[in-house]
């Protein structure tokens, strides 16, 4: 194998890394979710007439979620759009999960292939734009 | 996107099928530039990796400021049709973030791993891990300024690589240009399987 494994810890703060930040304030903390999954491409649902505004516990960023995610959209989408690291996303999301205000639905497995007609789909589409 | 989705009133919002494929390569190799010039949304700036302090622990409370920093990431979106869209993820540069590289790879569609002519060895390290994983992948052979021109075959050689991954000359920089790498990407996936994709 011609990569290299993981060096040292002081070694990852490069060029290519931001600064070091305090991003977890919003979430307590917390950075890990209650539950795993959250995939880049999982996405997220809010329940039908989900409410978050009578919820003790939220923060106005769990709301804007919510109201992002009244119609499906991409974790990774939820991210840009309301300028917060994934990783607290993820967090938040959890909280959300956990009071049944979101369905998430997570990608198909690694196995999973699409098949023909949606390669073909891509394929024109790409031509297309 | 904003199109307003004419779901049957009572129904749930059907949800898209979203296609993963990364884009990788050494540092300076193109990587966000053609993220940028593909995506129809700006590109996604930060994602937290945690140090060594903070790996295994649940909670940063007091300490997140030793245990967290943030590494670039490209992110860019392609709405095919209101039913699937494509996920561009750029792999961040260094090749140590590896559970992030893990994290992006799951359920990927493939790759596009970009050559710098000046600097071949930079995509050794992609190239291995799209290998060792299965991962379908194709070469964009990146066309910088003041680089020699190698011929495909030189650098295929160079990079010794299999005789059925593909190969295109590209410039990051242009829209057109890595549409038709991702094309030939989602093409080599299709003849992986078997079932080429007609021209048409
Ligand atoms: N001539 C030329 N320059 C490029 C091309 N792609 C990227 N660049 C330039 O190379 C530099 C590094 O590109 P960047 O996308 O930041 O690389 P990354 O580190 O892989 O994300 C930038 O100044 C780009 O404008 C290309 O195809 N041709
Ligand atoms: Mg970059």
């Amino acid at each position: 194998m011609r990569a290299e494994s993981p060096g040292p810890q002081h070694e990852w703060l490069d060029a290519a890394a931001g600064p070091v930040v305090r991003p977890y304030t919003l979430t307590g903390g917390r950075v890990r979710p209650a539950v795993e999954g959250f995939d880049l491409v999982a996405f997220v649902l809010a329940a039908p007439a989900a409410d978050p505004t009578g919820q003790p516990g939220l923060q106005p960023e769990h709301r804007r979620l919510v109201e992002r995610a009244r119609r499906p959209v991409a974790v990774a989408d939820l991210a840009a759009e309301l300028d917060l690291a994934v990783g607290v996303v993820r967090v938040l999301l959890g909280d959300l999960l956990a009071r049944g205000l979101v369905a998430v639905h997570e990608p198909r497995a690694t196995a999973y292939l699409p098949d023909e007609s949606i390669l073909k789909a891509v394929v024109s589409g790409l031509r297309a734009l | 996107m904003d199109s307003v989705r004419s779901d049957p009133p009572g129904s749930a919002p059907r949800i898209p099928l979203a296609l993963k494929i990364l884009i990788a390569g050494g540092f300076g190799a193109g990587k966000t530039t053609l993220v940028s010039a593909l995506s129809e949304v700006r590109p996604l700036q930060t994602e937290e990796i945690l140090t060594g302090a903070g790996i295994g622990t649940d909670d940063v409370s007091g300490v997140e400021q030793k245990a967290t920093t943030t590494v670039a990431m490209d992110f860019g979106r392609i709405t095919i049709n209101e039913d699937l869209q494509v996920y561009l993820f750029g792999t961040p540069g260094q090749d140590r973030f590896w559970f992030l590289w893990d994290e992006l790879a799951f359920g990927a569609l493939g790759a596009v791993v970009l050559a710098d002519t000046r600097r071949l060895a930079d995509c050794f390290p992609s190239i291995d891990y799209f290998e060792q994983r299965n991962i379908p992948f194709v070469v964009g052979v990146n066309c910088f300024e003041g680089s020699r021109r190698f011929s495909l075959e030189s650098v295929r050689d160079a990079l010794d690589l299999d005789p059925d991954v593909p190969m295109v000359l590209c410039d990051a920089r242009d829209r057109q240009s890595g549409k038709l790498l991702l094309i030939s990407l989602v093409e080599h996936v299709a003849r992986q399987r078997g079932e080429p994709v007609p021209v048409p």
